[in-house]
Parts: C-alpha cells; sequence; structure tokens
C-alpha cells in the first residue's frame, strides 16, 4: 500500500495502513488508529510489540515501508522531523534525552519556538518574553532552581522532567511520551504522574507506558499492540476484559 | 555567577584585546622583519584554527580537509597576483607573452576559462570568499542531508584534500604544479615584496584575524552557538525540537572554509607564493593539531595554539628535525589523551584560579567551558 | 580516450591491465580487511594502519637480508616466513598500541582517530631513525619472477598470481575466524552488545586487543605483498591509507563482502584506467567516483537496514 494523499479527517491523527519492515521483519504490520483533539491515548503492549517503532514512524524517525500518517491535513510520511515538529507533533523518548553541556535555562530556550532557522538562530534575542516563558515552565517541572545548572548535573528523574518541560515549552499539539515514569523512584513517580495530568490538558497525547494504574488513571481509550499489530482497542475496562489481551500478558 | 554567554562581555574584551596587543604591538616591536613575516604566516593558519573550533569544537564536525579551503583563497589571490606579474611585457619572451610562465612552459597558448575572472580584483576578492563557501556547501549538503558525520566526514574531507592535491600537482600546465603559483610581484601595481609592503600586509592580516575571531565570538554566543553544542550532544533531541541539523552542520561547515580561504589568500599575499604543499593531507589534519592544542573549545585558544605549534616546529625542525616528528606525532596523542582541553584547559585548570584569588575576579561559569576558555586563554598571555 | 583502440585491443589491454591490478587489489584487500576488522567490528578509525602495513614490508625485506647471508640454501622459501614473522610483528605491535592508547578513547572515535594519526607520525620516525631514510627493496626467489604467457598479448605476472593466491586463503581463514569460530563468535557478541557480551562472561577488553592485533597482524601481511609492487620507505603506508579507508566504507563498513567487492573495484578500475590517462589522473577520477557514489550513498554499497 502507498502513502495516500492527505485528506482532511475530522481526527487530529490518522494512522492508515501503516507498515515498516526492517529487512523482511515486520515491526509494524498494516496498522490503523485515529486520536481525536484533546485525547489522551495510551498504547501498551507486551516487549517488542512495536510501540516505540509507531512513535518514530509518526516523528519521522523512521521512515514508513507503507501506508499513511495524516495530522491535521499535513501527510507526515513525507516530511522531515523538524517540519513534523513545526507541524505541531511533539515527541519525548525514552531516555532522558537532554542537552549535558547547557544549562537548563539554555535546554529549555532552544525548544522555544522561534528563531529555528540558521539566520533566526543567529539574531535570536533572549528577550523578556523567553524569560517569562522559561521560567513559567521551569516552574511547572520543578526545576525553576535549577535554571542555571548544567544538564549533566540532574537526576534522572530530573532529567525526564527537563524534557518534559522542552516539550512542553514548544506548545505541541499532539504530545507524544515514551515511557514516562520509566526508572524513577517512586516520589518521583508521583511527582511526574501529578505534572503530565497538568501538561496533558487541552492537547491531544499518545503515551506508551508500563504502568497500569497511571494508565487507568488517565487514558481515555487504550490500544494494545502486540507483534506490530492491533491486539485491542477502546476504554481500559474493555481492554482488560478482552481475552487475546489476557492471553498474550498472562502467557500461553 | 551562572549566566549564559552574552556576545563581548567584560571578559571576552579583556581577553580580545590581550590578544590585539600582542598581535599589533608587542610583535611588530619586538621582532624584526623577518621574523615578523614569520608571525603573519603562521596567523594564517589561525584563520582555519579558529573555523574549526566552530566546527569541530562546537559542531562536532570534523573536518580533515581544510587544506583546500586554505588553498582555494590562496590559489585564488595567487592567481590573480600571477596574471598581474605576467602582462605581455613581463613574458614577452615567452612563445605565448601574457600568460603565466608555467603554461608557457606547459606549452599552453591560451589562458584557461577559469583564469579569466582573476583579472579583475573585485572579482578575486568575491570569488576568495564565494567559491570556498560554495564549495562547503555543497558537500555539506550532500553529506549533512543523508546524515553523514563524525568519521566518515572526516575520511571524506581527508579524501578531497588528496584528490586536490593529486589534481594540483598533476595538473601543471593549469596550476603551476608541485611548485605551485610563485614569482608574485604586486598588488595592483603595489609591490608586496618590499620589507614596507610586508610590514604593512601583516597588520592588514592581524586585523582581519581580529575581525575573524570577533565573527567567531559571535556566532558562538549566538543561540545558533548553544545549537552546535546541542547537536554534538544529542543530534536527534535538536531535530525533534524543529530544527534542521543539517542546515546548521553546513553553515558552520560553510563558515570554517571562509575563514580558512581568507587565511590562505592572505597566506599568499605575505609569503609571495601558493603551493600544493599546504593543501594535502598532512597539511590539512596539521591545521587540526593547532586547534588543538590551543583547546578545541576556545576560539582565542586557536591563535595561541598555531603560534605555539609553528614556534615550536621551526626551532626545533632546524636543529632536530628527527624530534620535531617524534613531538609532533606525541602532540596529537598527547591532546587526546592527556589535556583533550589543550592550552586553554591547562590554563583554567592552573593559572586562573590563581589569578582569580590575586584579582578577585569573580569565578566563570562552569556551565559554560566555550565562553570560559576564551577568557582564559587569553590571560595566558600577561 | 578509447577511440584509437580497436575492440580486441581494448579486451587484451582490461585483461592485462586486470592482472596488472592483481597485487594492488591483493594489497588494497588486505589492509582493507585489517582496517574493517578493526572499523566496522570496534568502530575505531586507525590512521596509523599504513604504518603497520610498511612494518610487514620491513620486516619481509629483514627477512630477505638475513636469508641472503645467511640461510641462502633456503631463500626459495624467505617470503612464507617473512609473512609469518610479517603478521606477528604487525600484530604484536597493533596489541601494545591497543592496551597503551586505543583502548582509552574507545568512546570518541574522532579522537582516536588524531592519535592515531600521531601514533603514525611517531611510527615514520621510528622507521627513518632505524632503517634510514632511503627506500628499501626485496628481491624475490627466482621461482617468483617472470610471467605466464595466456594469449599472444597477455602475460600475467607470477608473483602477482601468487600473491593473489595467498590473499584469496587469508580471507577466507579471516572469514572462516569471523564466522566459524569460538573466538569471532565473541568478536561479534561484543560488537552487538559490550555490556552483555560481558555479562555473559566474554573478557571483552581482551576481545578489543586481538581483535585489534588480528587487523593490524593482516595489514602486515599486506606489507609482505606490498614489498612486489613498491619500494619500502618510511612514509610509504601514508599513501595507501586514504584509498584504503574509502574502500572499506565503499564497500559498507560492517560487510566483508563489500569490502572485497569494492577492493576489487577500486583496484581495477583505478589499474585500467592508469593505461590510458596519466597516473595521477586515473587516481583523481577513481576517487572523485568513490566520494561521489558516497555522497549519494553514504552508508556504502552493502548494508543491511537495520533499527537504528
Amino acid at each position: 500500500m502507498t502513502p495516500i494523499g492527505a485528506q482532511p479527517t475530522p481526527f487530529l491523527l490518522s494512522v492508515e495502513g501503516l507498515t515498516v519492515s526492517f529487512d523482511g521483519f515486520k515491526a509494524v504490520n498494516d496498522l490503523s488508529f485515529y486520536v481525536d483533539e484533546n485525547e489522551i491515548r495510551v498504547i501498551i503492549g507486551p516487549n517488542g510489540a512495536g510501540k516505540t517503532t509507531v512513535l518514530d514512524l509518526i516523528c519521522g524517525k523512521t521512515k514508513a515501508t507503507a501506508g499513511s500518517i495524516t495530522f491535521r491535513d499535513k501527510e507526515l510520511t513525507r516530511m522531515s522531523e523538524s517540519q513534523i515538529v513545526l507541524a505541531g507533533v511533539g515527541r519525548k523518548f525514552q531516555t532522558p534525552s537532554i542537552y549535558e553541556d547547557l544549562t537548563v535555562f539554555e535546554n529549555l530556550e532552544i525548544s522555544y519556538p522561534r528563531g529555528r532557522s540558521v539566520w533566526g538562530a543567529l539574531t535570536f534575542k533572549r528577550d523578556a518574553a523567553v524569560r517569562e516563558r522559561v521560567a513559567e515552565v521551569a516552574e511547572i517541572i520543578f526545576l525553576k532552581d535549577k535554571l542555571h545548572e548544567r544538564g549533566a548535573f540532574l537526576s534522572h528523574g530530573q532529567k525526564q522532567w527537563l524534557e518534559i518541560g522542552m516539550l512542553l515549552i514548544q506548545e505541541p499539539d499532539l504530545l507524544m511520551l515514551d515511557e514516562p515514569v520509566a526508572g524513577m523512584s517512586v516520589s518521583e513517580r508521583i511527582k511526574t504522574a501529578e505534572l503530565l495530568r497538568t501538561i496533558i490538558k487541552d492537547r491531544s497525547v499518545l503515551v506508551i507506558e508500563h504502568d497500569m494504574k497511571f494508565v487507568e488513571d488517565i487514558a481515555h481509550k487504550v490500544t494494545v499492540l502486540h507483534q506490530g499489530r492491533i491486539l485491542s482497542e477502546g476504554s481500559m475496562e474493555k481492554v482488560q476484559s478482552d481475552p487475546k489481551v489476557i492471553e498474550v500478558y498472562l502467557g500461553h | 555567577m551562572k549566566r549564559a554567554p552574552t556576545f563581548m562581555d567584560r571578559k571576552d574584551l579583556l581577553a580580545l584585546a590581550t590578544v590585539a596587543v600582542i598581535l599589533l604591538i608587542v610583535f611588530p616591536a619586538l621582532l624584526d622583519g623577518f621574523r615578523l613575516n614569520l608571525v603573519g604566516k603562521y596567523l594564517t593558519y589561525a584563520f582555519v584554527a579558529v573555523g574549526l573550533v566552530l566546527c569541530w569544537g562546537y559542531g562536532g564536525i570534523l573536518s580533515l580537509g581544510q587544506g583546500v579551503f586554505f588553498a582555494l583563497g590562496g590559489y585564488g589571490m595567487a592567481m590573480y597576483l600571477k596574471l598581474e606579474a605576467s602582462s605581455v611585457e613581463n613574458t614577452k619572451i615567452q612563445s605565448t607573452p601574457g600568460i603565466p610562465d608555467f603554461m608557457d612552459w606547459n606549452q599552453i597558448t591560451e589562458l584557461p576559462l577559469f583564469w579569466q575572472p582573476f583579472h579583475s580584483f573585485p572579482l578575486t576578492l568575491i570569488l576568495i570568499v564565494l567559491a570556498p563557501a560554495l564549495f562547503a556547501f555543497v558537500i555539506g549538503s550532500a553529506m549533512f542531508k543523508r546524515r553523514v558525520s563524525g568519521v566518515y566526514f572526516a575520511i571524506i574531507t581527508q579524501a578531497l584534500a588528496a584528490i586536490a592535491t593529486i589534481l594540483i600537482i598533476g595538473q601543471q600546465g593549469y596550476t603551476g604544479g608541485v611548485n605551485g603559483i610563485t614569482d608574485l610581484r604586486t598588488l595592483h601595481g603595489w609591490d608586496i615584496r618590499t620589507d614596507q609592503a610586508k610590514f604593512i600586509l601583516y597588520f592588514v592580516n592581524a586585523a582581519l584575524l581580529l575581525g575573524v575571531v570577533v565573527a567567531a565570538m559571535f556566532v558562538r554566543d549566538s543561540k545558533l552557538g548553544r545549537i552546535l553544542v546541542a547537536m554534538r550532544d544529542k543530534e536527534d533531541r535538536v531535530r525533534f525540537s524543529g530544527y534542521s541539523v543539517a542546515n546548521f552542520q553546513i553553515f558552520v561547515f560553510c563558515l570554517a572554509g571562509v575563514f580558512a580561504a581568507i587565511g590562505g589568500a592572505m597566506f599568499t599575499l605575505q609569503v609571495g607564493f601558493m603551493s600544493p604543499s599546504l593543501v594535502g593531507i598532512v597539511p590539512s589534519i596539521e591545521m587540526v593539531i593547532f586547534t588543538a592544542v590551543g583547546g578545541r573549545l576556545s576560539i582565542l585558544g586557536a591563535i595561541y595554539g598555531t603560534l605555539a605549534v609553528n614556534f615550536a616546529k621551526t626551532s626545533l625542525s632546524e636543529s632536530f628535525p628527527e624530534l620535531w616528528l617524534l613531538g609532533l606525532g606525541g602532540l596529537f596523542i598527547a591532546v587526546v589523551a592527556v589535556f583533550p582541553n589543550g592550552l586553554a584547559g591547562l590554563w583554567r585548570d592552573y593559572a586562573q584560579p590563581f589569578i582569580d584569588k590575586a584579582l578577585k575576579l569573580r569565578s566563570v561559569d562552569p556551565a559554560d567551558p566555550g565562553a570560559e576558555v576564551a577568557k582564559q586563554a587569553a590571560a595566558a598571555a600577561e | 580516450m578509447f577511440g584509437e583502440y580497436s575492440l580486441g585491443d581494448l579486451g587484451s589491454i582490461f585483461a592485462m591491465q586486470g592482472f596488472a591490478g592483481l597485487i594492488l587489489f591483493s594489497v588494497y584487500l588486505l589492509m582493507a580487511l585489517g582496517l574493517a576488522i578493526i572499523f566496522g567490528q570496534m568502530g575505531v578509525i586507525n590512521m596509523a594502519h599504513g604504518e603497520f602495513m610498511i612494518l610487514g614490508a620491513y620486516v619481509t625485506w629483514l627477512t630477505a637480508e638475513f636469508f641472503t647471508s645467511h640461510l641462502p640454501a633456503l631463500f626459495s622459501i624467505y617470503f612464507f616466513v617473512a609473512m609469518a614473522l610479517a603478521f606477528c610483528a604487525a600484530g604484536a605491535l597493533g596489541m601494545l598500541v591497543e592496551w597503551a592508547l586505543i583502548r582509552r578513547l574507545y568512546k570518541r572515535p574522532l579522537d582516536t582517530l588524531l592519535a592515531t594519526w600521531g601514533l603514525s607520525l611517531i611510527l615514520q620516525q621510528v622507521y627513518r631513525s632505524v632503517f634510514g631514510p632511503r627506500e628499501v627493496g626485496v628481491t624475490l626467489p627466482d621461482w617468483m619472477m617472470g610471467s605466464l604467457p595466456i594469449t599472444d598479448v597477455i602475460e600475467v605476472q607470477i608473483n602477482g598470481l601468487f600473491v593473489m593466491g595467498l590473499t584469496v586463503i587469508i580471507t577466507i581463514a579471516v572469514f572462516l575466524m569471523i564466522f566459524h569460530s569460538r573466538f569471532g563468535q565473541q568478536i561479534r557478541a561484543v560488537v552487538q552488545n559490550r555490556q552483555m557480551a560481558g555479562a555473559v562472561g566474554i573478557d571483552t577488553e581482551k576481545v578489543d586487543r586481538l581483535t585489534f592485533g588480528l587487523g593490524c597482524g593482516i595489514a602486515g601481511v599486506a606489507g609482505s605483498a606490498f614489498t612486489m609492487i613498491g619500494s619500502t620507505g618510511p612514509t610509504a603506508g601514508q599513501l595507501y591509507i586514504v584509498d584504503t579507508f574509502l574502500i572499506v566504507v565503499f564497500g559498507g563498513a560492517a560487510s566483508l563482502f563489500g569490502t572485497i567487492a569494492s577492493a576489487f573495484t577500486i583496484s581495477q578500475t583505478q589499474s585500467t584506467l592508469e593505461f590510458f590517462l596519466s597516473g595521477s589522473m586515473a587516481k583523481v577520477i577513481t576517487l572523485l567516483t568513490v566520494v561521489a557514489i558516497l555522497m549519494l550513498r553514504p552508508q556504502g554499497l552493502f548494508t543491511l537496514k537495520v533499527r537504528r
């Protein structure tokens, strides 16, 4: 199936017939799903189900073998990573991905949505608007005392928060989070859940998460992936009682 | 004091002023004409080294082909000077008067097309900047857009340096071959061989170098400088923050290329010839060592590094040529294995704390090694 | 440039130049195999690889001198001894270098590149001090001289065939070692997941050292072959390093098969072009073509599509 042209849909994100194969192995196989405006969708599934690959495909890190990804009226499969970001898609990686040699302030500033061209970056002025917004976000992500600390000196949890902050300042319409609470201490986990609840308001969110309690808490709808295909989709209760899901999770 | 870098803050100004005093007052006052000209020659390499600080130190893009850009500037200027020296009057004994002597020797009877623009001085100046920028743009676009970086990029640029040398040496009739373009006399009628001209050219060169340093500092302290650091660290994160990483890499590679070409043009003017010995693999990688010795993150350190290595080379290779190669080899190993921040790092670790105490200066921000080392390197001169 | 030759002439020329390129191919292939193992398997750029080759060449020369003066009766087989010694000498030096320098730099490939360049300068100077700046050449045993006529116009040099044969044997041996031996299995395990390999009891440091030594040792054998096409001098190795790197990258860094194909393509192209053009232009055109192709297809000719 070749990418079909971008047609307006009522959905914010439409994934249709998405397939990617690595050397014959289909990591994602003829996948279709739709995300509404302001919907919070959680993707779950066992290891190797293709969850991260789906996010990689949407944000352009991996190129699809076939299928289409329509965001608003744009066909993402034909766009570069930076264009996809400019279209309004933000992505958080599984391991914290921040700039260790830069300060928290500079980390956030780079994600501020202005001066993203070469010329724009050369002439970028750190004006009051930038400072205010950075301070505001730093407050939300519990790092306002660490603004001038180097990224390398932050704890694992703080790095995760910083990356979430970098996404937040970018003001994406679709936010994609890959295991945002993985590897965190209990107290960090609680704080992060609280943080996520604040920032997922007023935008669509696509989350990969293993923490079922957390999923139950936030998800509007859950998609279960298994071996690159959708196994089940729907509300948390519906998915949890689906015999196919139980089979996959509880073994054969 | 924890602040992000601001362009030309007090420390920058102090460091820059120190370098300016050394280059514009101390050297001319202490050195005779011959030595001053020699320093002038070294300083032309510093243009390359400053470019490499941005490209390699900040951007993480190691080019082992900077000699090619040096050559583009150097040959551009040499071609202009050669044409001026090859007026019909000067070359009337040749079988084809009015073309460079080496072309005549190689039975070429007509000036090749690509030499034609170099009859005009303004066009020459434009090409000295434009040709390397264009070349870097083409190479950079081809490579960076396809996500080629790191060692692959280093190897490809090194291959380019090798190709350029073989081509220049092989195409004797068009390039002057292994001897290069020699016997250059006047620039727009002004004899560049006199002592007075060399003296003036030294200052022009030093002033241009300082200009390049200021430009480099501006880039470093702009958001672009921080994006370069960010790219070196987490290329993907930058991409997923909405930046086209390739464009930034192309920009900084072009900038380093243009800097190198300006240095090349000034080399030709001060030394009076241009030859493939400054183009190939060996000179190109030696230019990297100048940057590394100065401290790969230090713009002013690049100048100190260039001068230090070249002084050492001149004094050692005259008296103990065997020692020089061993020393240079050891230097390559030392700057990566023992002191990766070069002179600037040594200064920061040993001299700066001492001076800070003495002068009760506020301590600098450890989060910002780039701005910091540059400042410290400057103080090294004191 | 082909205009003035008839089709038959062209065929003969290609065949002749092709056979003339065999030794070049062997040297390239052996050099590239060593580099490909070190770069492809370990991600290390060894700029001193040419100097390891030259070490092998010097060892070959020394062996020839020794046999001439002490064992003239056995001169006809000295070359085999020389190759074994070249392998051991270059391999041992390689392991020493890995231990003293490379292992400190595994996470910084660009720095390794600069450090090994420094090493190459030091080795060049050492060769110059020990063996003198003058180039040396080896004498071949009688049975390796001369050539076999195949047709009226095409002749093949015996030493070319000999080196070619040896190269094939070494290449097969390397293949077997990487893909069918316990050591090869360990190398591949370390390449794929260093931590995991360490966790299951593989001494990763030892594997690194042996891999590096193996790559350098093969370069030493390349040096033995090299003595047949060029004279050995302190800086002779440097001329080959760019070509060899391009071969490795062109073939696709992780593919040994790609390395063979690309060594063959590049050596044959260069050798054939040399008949029609001056040597330097043949080289320029070959290198430029490779660089241009690499710009369009940076992953090289042979690579697997993998999930990154």
